[in-house]
């Protein structure tokens, strides 16, 4: 396979053509922030943390690494100013979504996020976090990633897990045709993927309630 | 139908027809959507029903047309070619415009387009101020067009582009020639239309598709509904055209179904292209095969979207997805495809027949041609406006939409729909143009306008746009989901009187981070209306956070209603319409408002008699106290 030459944050990297950057860069030992990528999964370019900024000539532009392909001499910059203000921000907004979940922590340590500021929305997980401002939607510990809901499409083929739901009413759910027949089969392979770890206890709860 | 083999047989039906119509006084109608909603369905049929009964029959055509553009006054009956134009025609008005107008040709003068200015009756419908400013290239035919008749679009050399590429000139020649003309999507992003038909027709892949984007979504935006209704003919021309160039064989129209006329006229358009043989095998004798199918979205305005639509169009849910790819390389069913907006196509034989050199002749230097407007809100005249690019907004609002109505003042103009930006007096000498409109933080768009006077509240508009896009999310990426909705809350507080110190700065924050890290268009100009309102209006904004007040009267948390003890004579009439029971008083007693009750509904203010204007809005803070003993009422 023919090879591509690009600098990501100064170093120059080779990769193979058709390659993503944020391939490119994990190859090369450089970590990009992610959410919902996945190596067996269609790239899906929804949590947006991959964001790095690259130039062209004179032209410089913010783009979602999971999914630009990478150019010969393009020049990356996965940690440049706009990127990690932006980033925070994202965290900060994810946070206020779904207060402290595992994976936001470990972004937010390194990113210096450990809560949302002051007048922003956010919702309460007891023991998680204690400041309550008036909120209009539960809190939840879904991150909305997706990863559960390909990777039962794409990889499995069954289905048994989606969205429901626009914008911020946006929900996954296990839908109980299907999973009570599928899930059992499968293995809960989807559970390990699940970057806040609250996918076993979602399922747990959808089963009470479809065995009820 | 006879099948028309070349374009000598095209030209021989439209010889035809033109002899069948020949010195015809021709009634037209506007019978669109808009009109429907006036009862316009009635006037046509009293029309055709008159005629019949005045023994006219024959010597006389009524058409059923679509939007001419003025759409307040509809329905409108045009008499051709007199060109006499009556304004918001009734059943009960026909029997005389037929015995009168149609039959003696004398003009009925109640019935003409009254000046508001000047008062003067106008008889000729390209006299009114509003369309004399006008430029109607594209939209200019619905006048002569039967909604649903080809061979009136036939008789107005249609299809005779399509005949001409056909017949001499190659897909790359097209090519070239809607390259030269300059034209750029109108749906909002400005991309040049030619260099798209290229990328398309040079990607490697086969079948190749071409769709038209007939889901127009914005709030008060209606261009291209009344394109697809009133000349359907026009947009199935232009594909043809496109499709030839870009080597496509199958075409989707995807239209939302909230337009059930234009899903209609379409289908009938369809259908009659077929019957001569404009449409399927052997189009024109040239070997040339066409296809085209219908689709109706499901109602969500992200579907506008190029990606998202084509998600649609395959059966998944409308989200869009990363770009690139562009669908010009992989699009429907993973094959190269082409998008483009309604009135983009509807361009295109118009380039054609009179070539790039005159297109480029309109416009300014980057954005060429005329664009089809949706003028609305605090204007004498609103409507569909068609002016060459590079006129100044001022010419819009203020000669074509005749200024600001009831002696107010203008504010501000929002242009581009929900996620477009909003432009303050000082700049109304900016030209419509891609890229000065990008430069003010506002865009093109599809072509929405709405103008604001000065009794509006820009906190509260922006609110009013973002609460829109919050429910038009996808919710697919973070930025849009959660960066729209927190903004949104913060706007929230800010007209409820809640705002806090650092907001401004907290919105402006958040609103950079959706326009540069959102997946799709949507996200990225989501923040345009709350960003270009902090930009122009940041005072306003300041006013709420640090005063509570807001000072054109409109956030309900900020104001109070009052009714001003010397000036009420205890008429009764807003006690009892309160629909709160907030008022108390009696005969010969003033009323008062009780703030603790009152919804600030405004119906006291509705319907104190305005010989009395004994009610106010006043802001919250200043609320004289309520006299203590009833008093009673000093009668005038």
């Amino acid at each position: 396979m023919s090879k591509v030459t690009l600098i990501i944050n100064d170093t120059e990297v080779k990769a193979d053509k058709g390659a993503t950057i944020l391939e490119a860069a994990r190859v090369a030992g450089i970590d990009i922030p992610t959410l919902c990528s996945h190596e067996k999964l269609t790239p899906y370019g929804a949590c947006r943390l991959c964001t790095v900024e690259i130039t062209k000539g004179q032209r410089s532009q913010l783009v979602a690494s999971c999914v630009y392909l990478v150019e010969e001499g393009l020049i990356v910059n996965t940690e440049s100013e706009p990127v990690t203000k932006g980033r925070k921000m994202l965290l900060e907004l994810l946070w206020a979504h779904a207060p402290g979940v595992q994976a936001l922590r470990r972004y937010g340590t390194k990113y210096g996020i450990s809560a949302v500021r002051a007048g922003m929305d956010y919702g309460v997980i007891p023991g998680i976090s204690s400041t309550r401002t008036k909120f209009d939607i539960e809190p939840t510990f879904c991150v909305l990633c997706g990863l559960c809901v390909r990777y039962c499409a794409e990889v499995k083929r069954r289905n048994a897990i989606g969205f429901i739901g626009r914008g911020t009413e946006r929900e996954v759910v296990f839908l109980p045709e299907i999973a009570s027949e599928e899930c059992p089969l499968c293995g809960e392979e989807c559970y390990p993927l699940c970057p806040t770890g609250a996918l076993p206890l979602h399922h747990a709860l959808i089963k009470a309630e479809y065995s009820s | 139908m006879p099948i028309l083999n070349s374009a000598a047989d095209l030209e021989k039906l439209r010889q035809q027809i033109l002899d069948r119509d020949d010195r015809k006084r021709v009634v037209s109608v506007t019978n669109g959507t808009d009109g429907r909603t006036r009862n316009s369905e009635a006037v046509v049929q009293a029309f055709i029903n008159e005629i019949k009964k005045q023994g006219l029959a024959g010597k006389l055509i009524v058409k059923s047309t679509g939007c001419h553009g003025f759409c307040e006054k509809e329905p409108t009956a045009l008499i051709l070619p007199e060109e006499i134009c009556y304004v918001g025609v009734k059943p009960e008005d026909v029997p005389e415009i037929v015995s009168q107008t149609l039959a003696k040709g004398k003009v009925i003068k109640r019935l003409l387009y009254e000046d508001p200015v000047s008062g003067q009756r106008i008889t000729r419908e390209s006299e009114i101020p509003f369309y004399k400013s006008q430029n109607q290239t594209v939209l200019g035919n619905n006048r002569f067009l039967d909604m649903q008749k080809i061979d009136d679009y036939i008789a107005l050399s249609g299809y005779s582009a399509l005949a001409r590429v056909l017949s001499e000139m190659t897909p790359e020649q097209v090519i070239e020639e809607v390259k030269s003309s300059g034209l750029r999507g109108r749906g909002g992003a400005g991309f040049p239309t030619g260099m798209k038909w290229e990328f398309c027709h040079n990607a490697e892949g086969e079948p190749k598709y071409v769709i038209v984007n007939c889901d127009e979504g914005d709030p008060g935006a209606y261009m291209d509904r009344s394109l697809m209704e009133g000349n359907p003919h026009s947009v199935l021309e232009g594909l043809l055209i496109g499709s030839y160039a870009i080597g496509a064989q199958d075409g989707y129209i995807y239209v939302r179904a909230e337009y059930p006329l234009a899903v209609e006229n379409v289908d009938i358009a369809i259908r009659q292209a077929e019957e001569y043989g404009l449409l399927g095998q052997n189009i024109l004798g040239s070997g040339f095969n066409f296809k085209i199918t219908v689709h109706r979205g499901a109602g969500a305005f992200v579907c506008g979207e190029e990606t998202a639509l084509i998600a649609s169009l395959e059966g998944r849910i409308g989200e869009p997805r990363q770009r690139p790819p562009f669908p010009a390389t992989s699009g429907l069913w993973g094959k190269p495809t082409n998008i483009n907006n309604v009135e983009t196509w509807a361009n295109v034989p118009l380039i054609i027949n009179r070539g790039a050199k005159w297109f480029r002749s309109l416009g300014t230097e980057r954005s060429k041609g005329t664009k089809i407007f949706s003028l609305v809100g605090k204007l004498q005249n609103t409507g569909l406006v068609e002016a060459p690019m590079g006129m100044t907004l001022g010419d819009i609002v203020f000669n074509i939409g005749g200024g600001i109505p009831d002696g107010k003042k203008f504010k501000a103009i929002q242009t581009g729909g929900p996620s477009g930006g909003v432009i303050p007096e000082s700049l109304l000498n900016t030209p419509v143009d891609y890229e000065e409109l990008s430069k003010l933080g506002a865009i093109m768009g599809s072509g929405g306008m709405i103008v604001m006077d000065e009794d509006t509240c820009l906190v509260d508009v922006a609110r009013y746009f973002l609460n829109f896009l919050a429910g038009e999310s996808c919710g697919k990426c973070v930025p849009c989901r959660e960066g729209i909705y927190q903004m949104l809350k913060i706007l929230d507080r800010i007209c409820e009187g809640n705002g806090r110190e650092g907001d401004i700065e907290l919105l402006e924050e958040i609103g950079e981070t959706v326009r540069d890290f959102s997946l799709c268009a949507l996200g990225r100009t989501a923040p345009n209306p709350v960003l270009s309102t902090i930009r122009y209006f940041r005072d306003e904004y300041e006013v709420h956070i640090k005063e509570k007040r807001c000072p054109a009267l409109v956030c309900k948390e900020l104001i109070s209603y009052y009714i001003d003890p010397e000036k009420c004579q205890a008429c009764l009439i807003c006690l009892r319409d309160c629909p709160a029971e907030a008022i108390t008083g009696d005969k010969k007693i003033v009323h008062v408002i009780d703030q603790e009750k009152c919804t600030k509904c405004g119906t006291c203010l509705e319907v104190c008699p305005p010989r009395f204007g004994a009610v106010t809005k006043l802001d919250r803070v200043k609320v004289p106290e309520p006299v203590r003993q009833k008093r009673e009422v000093v009668r005038k």
